[in-house]
């Protein structure tokens, strides 16, 4: 009773030759990376939308709504620039509103990038259960999600930092290339790590001390170039830490009295190019492994 | 849901209300082209459990659990050919691999071995895991057919007639979780139906909602298994099994107990119970 109804021309063929002669592709197969891409690329209306709709649901229920955007933030960086204000004393690094804020702000954007990257596939398993699309698509989702929340508070950044005595000035308009290259480095690690927690599932309880790692050796609230002044070789390790070059940049870009070591935008230039390229491939492979539950 | 849905549903399909397109052919399959193959298709799924058994509660039983992983083989080496027109009906036993199967076939879940192959990707009628709550129905709309692969144009082109099957006007742009369970429900099967399939598979538990809708929902199903190439139709109702599948396919613990003519293998199956 369990034997297939095959023809009986077909009865000598295996199902696979059976597949292969009537041109069956196999199901879920995993398309070569151009190919890919182009899919990621034609769902790119539901990216933005999955985007954008997932924040509007996150505030839709708070009374202040969007405005949750700019306030989480910047109640971060009240906290850090009055305990470290406090801490800090007469090392403050100078001008240290605006230098905290520049810093907090950034690292937000950072650090939500990593965090809801690693979960992107992890807590979408129903959504990996019930309907096909590149499972890029998610990741990519989730940190578009953070650069839509990033830029408005990048405007406030800038207006904190009019009152800290900065005077607008051709030069702002490199903030458009420190976002994107920021942006895409950001993708890249978030593609990384939605991978790595699908195979490493307790990786999602670790990601919270990287962040924390990350966010205390970036000098978000100290300038780390004058720590490391008489160091030279250390000096050499930081001035390839991606986020000390992004927190630099802004802060030469926006602040007065601080300027942008030219070095850091092709070093940022080169981590940006490298991270994407390998989350890229990275993601990639385990393509048809994402439905999968353990 | 299902379950609620179930008698009222039964009881409506009379036996003129059979599917056409399968009765009108009933030998064709055997010569057609082959749309999905499944060769030797196992699951296995690894979860982390705990080792001992729960023992009454005591807390030695619970200082005594170990982390253990625990292999679940789903299913035991499937192996099918599906024909362009069949229309395909799967049954077994709660728990039998059915969901797991068709989740295979759809290429959702990956095959721990063996593989499937079809002529274009099959789909599951069900969008519910792309919508989100806090959203109104009509973002909804928009955001569940883009899931599904639509374009934008498309589903603007059908949005008017999907809110009109909802029969959720007056809610549409409500937020998804003010809505009752039946509401919901209504609004994800429209959206799930709004597209065309080349190779379909419904899961008999989306007729859903109060009777006028289900009567709908039946015809609405009706009409996109006649639109659609190859149809598998999961279901507990062997009414709706016998009234439109020419071929049916028993699962039962993971492994196929019988692939053969509907009427054979569901007498099989209801002797079996």
């Amino acid at each position: 009773m369990s034997t297939a109804p095959t023809g009986s021309i077909l009865a000598f063929m295996t199902l696979s030759e059976i597949a292969a002669q009537n041109n069956l592709g196999r199901v879920g197969a995993r398309p070569p990376l151009l190919a890919y891409l182009k899919q990621v690329w034609q769902r790119r209306d539901f990216t933005f939308l999955l985007a954008r709709y997932r924040i509007q649901s996150e505030n839709e229920r708070n009374r202040l709504g969007m405005l949750w955007v700019l306030l989480r933030p910047t109640l971060s960086a009240g906290v850090y620039a009055l305990v470290f204000g406090l801490v800090l004393a007469g090392a403050r690094p100078h001008n240290f509103v605006p230098f905290v804020v520049v810093g907090v702000f950034c690292m937000e954007f950072f650090n939500t990038s990593m965090n809801a990257g690693a979960k992107s596939i992890v807590t979408n398993a129903s959504l990996v259960q019930s309907l096909p699309f590149p499972r890029m698509v998610l990741p990519i989702a989730t940190v578009t999600q953070n650069l839509l929340n990033f830029l408005p508070t990048l405007v406030l950044m800038i207006v904190i930092t009019l009152f800290g005595g900065a005077r607008p000035s051709l030069e702002w308009l490199l903030l458009i290339p420190m976002v994107i290259l920021f942006w895409i480095f950001n993708q890249g690690v978030g593609l990384i790590f939605a991978r790595l927690t699908v195979h490493f599932r307790d990786l999602s309880q670790f990601i919270p001390f990287i962040s924390r790692m990350v966010f205390y050796t970036s000098g978000v609230f100290f300038d780390p170039h004058r720590m490391v002044e008489n160091y030279p070789t250390i000096r050499g390790i930081i001035d390839w830490h991606p986020l000390i070059e992004v927190l630099t940049i802004a802060r030469g870009l926006l602040l007065p009295g601080y300027t942008v070591p030219v070095d850091y935008w092709w070093k940022l230039a080169i981590w940006a190019v490298v991270l994407i390229v390998a989350g890229i491939v990275y993601f990639w492979q385990a393509e048809e492994r994402y439905g999968r539950d353990s | 849901m299902a379950e609620t849905a179930e008698p009222a549903r039964s009881a409506e399909t009379g036996p003129e209300e059979t599917g056409p397109a399968v009765e009108d052919h009933p030998n064709r399959p055997a010569e057609s082209q082959p749309v999905v193959v499944c060769d030797d298709v196992h699951i296995e799924f690894k979860t982390l459990a705990t080792g001992k058994r729960v023992n009454g509660g005591t807390a030695k039983g619970l200082l005594q659990r170990k982390r253990t992983m625990k292999s679940v083989h789903a299913l035991k080496g499937v192996s099918f050919v599906a024909r362009a027109n069949e229309s395909i009906g799967i049954i077994g036993t709660n728990g039998s691999g059915k969901s797991t199967l068709m989740k295979t076939i759809t290429g959702l879940i990956p095959p721990t071995r063996g593989a499937v192959f079809a002529t274009s990707r099959p789909n599951l009628l069900g969008v519910g895991a792309a919508l989100i709550n806090d959203l109104s129905g009509s973002q909804n709309i928009i955001l569940g057919g883009l899931a599904m692969g639509m374009t934008r144009t498309e589903i603007e082109a059908k949005y008017d007639e999907i809110v009109e099957f909802t029969g959720l006007k007056d809610f549409i742009d409500m937020p998804m979780r003010t809505y009752s369970s039946g509401m919901s429900a209504r609004l994800k099967f429209a959206i799930a139906t709004a597209k065309d399939y080349e190779i379909l598979i419904v899961d008999e538990a989306l007729s859903v909602g109060d009777r006028e809708f289900q009567k709908k929902s039946e015809a609405r199903i009706r009409g996109i298994r006649e639109k659609a190439g190859t149809v598998f139709l999961v279901s507990h109702s062997m009414r709706s099994i016998r009234d439109t599948c020419n071929r049916t396919i028993w699962i039962e613990k993971g492994d196929m107990r019988a692939d053969g003519a509907t009427d054979d293998v569901v007498d099989e199956y209801e002797k079996h119970k």
